[in-house]
C-alpha cells in the first residue's frame, strides 16, 4: 500500500485560517464516523465473547454482561459435541484442498500467462466463464455421478472426497489470480535464464516460482479460508453421516443436536472462528495483497 | 506470429532446419498441453460434462434409484406454471439482490472513503472493517441469530432500554430478509478493501486539477473520484450479484437455527428451509429442497439449467450496459 502516502504540493504555503478550521471540522467528523461505524462492527464480536462466557441462566436473561464469568464453557463445548472429530475433518479437506489447488494451478496460469499459443485467449475465457458459474448448476450431475461412481466397492457419498479430488484439477479463481500476477513479471527474467539454457519448465520451477511466492501464498490462504468457511458442498455429500462432518456443518447443527445452550453455542462460534482471526493476523500482508490484486487489476 | 516463423523457415529453406524447428514447435505444444493439463480434465470432468448432463436430466424424471425416465419439457413447464415455490423463491431471490448488493456497495464506498481520508489509525480501523468478512458464514449467522433473537437478544435488550419495541428478527417474515441484509452488511471487508485500493490509486494530479477549476469536494468525488474507479465498482457490482445467485449458506443456517429455537425440537431441518413463512426461500435453497431433500434429480437440473441462464443473461446485461457508465480510459 504505497499509495497511502499523499504527494506534498510542491510549494508548501500555510492556508488561512478559515480553510484550516473547515479542515480540521472536515477531519473530526470523518473520524467520528469512522469510530462509530467501528464500534458496529465489533459489536457482534463483543456480544458473542460476551455470552460465550455467561451461564445458561445467565445467557437467557437480559443481561449483557457476565457475572460470574464461566471460563469452564469453552471445555464443555469439547464433551458436548465431537468438536476435534470436526476439527480434524476441517483440516483433511483444507489442507488437501489446498496443497492440490496450489499444485495444479500454477502450471495453468503460467501457460496462459507466459506462453504463446493459439486457442490460449479461448481458454482463458473459458476460465473466467468457470469463475462465474454458480456451483448450484453443477451440482446435481456431479452428485449423481460420484453416487453412481463405486471402484472396488467404495462409496464416495458420505465421504468428503468428492469435495476434495476437484481441487487437484485446477480452480478457476485461483488461476485468474495467479495469471493476474504472472503477467507482472518482467520478461526479461526470464529471458535470462532462457539465455542461461534453461528450459520452459524449469524456468517455471526456479526463477517464475521463486517470483511469485506472495501470489502463491494469497492463492494458498484464499484455498485454506474457502474450504475451512465452505459449507454446501460438504453438506451435500456428508450431510448424512455425522462421523466425516466438517466445523462449519457440526456448528450448524450445534445447538440441535444435544439441545445445546446459547452460551456454549456462542463458545463454539468463537472458536470456529478463532482460527480463521489468527491466520490473518499472522499473514495479514498477503490478505491484502491478494485481495487488491483480484480486484483493481481484473 | 506462426505465418511469419513458417515464412522464415520457409526462407531458409534448409530440411535440417527446418525438422528442428518442427521438434521445437511440437516440444512447445507438449509443454503446453503438460503445463494445461490439469485444467483440462478438471474442466471437462467437473464443468463440461455437468454442464451436458444438466440439460439432459432436466428433461428427465430421475430419482437416483431407477433409471431417468423421459419426460421432455415436463420440469420446466411445472417450474414456470405450477410449482407455486417457484415465483416466492425467485421473489425472494430478486429482492435479496435489489436491496443487498447496492447496499453492500454503497456501504463499502462509503467507508473506504472515511479510510481514505483517515489521519490516524488507518491500520487498525482497516483491520476492524475487514475481520468480519473472514468470520465464517456458519458462525457468523449463528452469532447474528443469537444477537437478535427476540427474547434476550443483545440488540433487543438495547433497544427496549431506550424504550423501544424492537421487532422479531429472524423469527418474523418482514425481517428475515433485513436482517439476513444486516448480516451481508457485516461482512463487507472485501470489497471495503478493493475500493480503499482503488481510491487511494487515483492520481493525485486529477484533484488537482479539478480543485484548481474550482470544484468542490462533491464534485471532486462525482466527476473525478467515481468515473476513475468505475472499473471496480462494476466488479464489485457483478461479483455481488453472482453471489446473490448462489446464496445458501446464511438462509439456510438462520432458517435453520430460527425455526430450532422457535419451536425446540431436536430435528427441524425438514421443515426449516425458507423459516419464517418461506421468506427466506431463495432459489438456492429451493434447489437444494429439490434436488437433496426430495432427491428430484430431473427437476433440481431444470432449475440448474434455468439458473444458468439467468446468471448470463444478468452478467451479460451488467457488462453490456457498463459501457455506458465505466470509464476504461486511464490505463493501469
Amino acid at each position: 500500500m504505497a499509495a497511502v502516502e499523499v504527494a506534498a504540493p510542491l510549494v508548501r504555503r500555510r492556508p488561512p485560517a478559515r480553510v484550516r478550521r473547515q479542515r480540521l471540522l472536515i477531519a473530526v467528523a470523518n473520524h467520528s464516523l469512522l469510530i462509530a461505524a467501528a464500534i458496529a462492527f465489533v459489536a457482534p464480536f463483543i456480544f458473542i465473547t460476551l455470552t460465550a462466557l455467561m451461564t445458561n441462566d445467565q445467557a437467557l436473561s437480559s443481561h449483557l454482561w457476565p457475572h460470574p464469568f464461566a471460563w469452564h464453557n469453552f471445555i464443555s463445548v469439547f464433551t458436548k459435541a465431537p468438536l476435534w472429530r470436526w476439527t480434524l475433518n476441517t483440516l483433511e479437506y483444507s489442507v488437501l484442498a489446498t496443497i492440490g489447488v496450489v499444485l495444479s494451478s500454477v502450471p495453468v496460469a503460467y501457460a496462459l500467462a507466459r506462453l504463446r499459443w493459439r486457442g490460449r485467449q479461448v481458454a482463458f475465457m473459458v476460465v473466467l466463464v468457470a469463475l462465474m458459474l454458480p456451483p448450484q448448476v453443477t451440482v446435481v450431475p456431479l452428485y449423481v455421478m460420484w453416487a453412481k461412481f463405486h471402484p472396488f466397492g467404495f462409496n464416495f457419498i458420505g465421504t468428503l472426497w468428492p469435495v476434495i479430488i476437484p481441487n487437484w484439477f485446477g480452480d478457476a479463481f485461483s488461476i485468474f489470480l495467479l495469471r493476474q500476477f504472472f503477467l507482472t513479471i518482467p520478461e526479461e527474467y526470464m529471458d535470462a535464464a532462457r539465455v542461461d539454457g534453461c528450459g520452459e519448465l524449469r524456468i517455471l520451477m526456479t526463477v517464475v516460482v521463486r517470483l511469485v511466492k506472495p501470489a502463491i501464498a494469497a492463492v494458498a490462504l484464499f484455498s485454506f479460508l474457502y474450504t475451512f468457511n465452505d459449507f454446501f458442498l460438504p453438506l451435500l455429500y456428508t450431510g448424512e453421516s455425522a462421523h466425516h462432518w466438517v466445523l462449519s456443518i457440526g456448528l450448524s447443527e450445534f445447538r440441535s443436536l444435544h439441545q445445546v445452550q446459547w452460551n456454549l453455542t456462542m463458545a463454539a462460534t468463537l472458536l470456529v472462528m478463532a482460527p480463521v482471526i489468527v491466520l490473518f493476523f499472522l499473514a495479514q500482508r498477503a490478505f491484502v495483497e491478494g485481495v487488491t490484486l483480484t480486484g483493481v487489476k481484473g | 506470429m506462426q505465418v511469419a516463423q513458417e515464412a522464415a523457415s520457409a526462407a531458409v529453406g534448409s530440411g535440417e532446419r527446418r525438422r528442428a524447428r518442427r521438434r521445437g514447435a511440437w516440444r512447445r505444444r507438449r509443454l503446453v498441453l503438460l503445463l494445461m493439463s490439469p485444467w483440462l480434465v478438471g474442466f471437462s470432468v467437473f464443468f463440461g460434462y455437468p454442464l451436458v448432463m444438466s440439460a439432459y436430466l432436466s428433461l428427465n424424471h430421475y430419482d437416483l434409484l431407477s433409471p431417468p425416465r423421459w419426460v421432455g419439457l415436463a420440469n420446466y413447464r411445472y417450474l414456470f406454471t405450477v410449482d407455486p415455490q417457484t415465483w416466492t423463491a425467485v421473489k425472494n431471490t430478486l429482492w435479496l439482490i435489489a436491496v443487498m448488493v447496492p447496499l453492500q456497495v454503497l456501504f463499502a464506498f462509503g467507508i473506504a472513503l472515511l479510510l481514505a481520508r483517515a489521519r490516524a489509525g488507518v491500520g487498525v480501523f482497516r483491520t476492524i472493517f475487514y475481520l468480519p468478512a473472514l468470520a465464517p458464514p456458519v458462525a457468523a449467522t449463528l452469532g447474528f441469530v443469537y444477537i437478535l433473537n427476540p427474547a434476550t437478544g443483545p440488540v433487543n435488550t438495547i433497544l427496549s432500554h431506550l424504550g423501544i419495541q424492537g421487532p422479531l428478527w429472524f423469527q418474523d417474515p418482514a425481517w428475515s430478509k433485513p436482517s439476513l441484509v444486516a448480516l451481508g452488511l457485516w461482512g463487507i471487508g472485501n470489497t471495503m478493501i478493493i475500493f480503499l485500493a482503488a481510491v487511494l490509486d487515483v492520481p493525485r494530479q486529477l484533484y488537482e486539477s479539478a480543485e484548481i477549476d474550482g470544484a468542490g469536494p462533491l464534485q471532486r468525488l462525482r466527476w473525478v473520484t467515481l468515473p476513475t474507479i468505475s472499473p471496480v465498482i462494476l466488479f464489485a457490482v457483478i461479483l455481488g450479484v453472482i453471489q446473490g445467485l448462489q446464496y445458501f449458506t446464511q438462509a439456510y443456517v438462520a432458517a435453520g437455527v430460527a425455526a430450532g429455537q422457535a419451536s425446540q425440537a431436536a430435528d427441524v431441518t425438514a421443515v426449516s428451509l425458507g423459516y419464517p413463512q418461506d421468506s427466506t426461500l431463495f432459489y438456492p435453497v429451493l434447489l437444494y429442497q429439490h434436488g437433496f431433500t426430495d432427491f428430484q434429480m430431473g427437476y433440481a437440473s431444470a432449475m440448474a439449467v434455468l439458473l444458468l441462464a439467468v446468471s448470463f443473461a444478468v452478467t451479460l446485461v451488467i457488462v453490456v450496459n457498463s459501457r455506458r457508465w465505466v470509464h476504461v480510459g486511464v490505463a493501469r
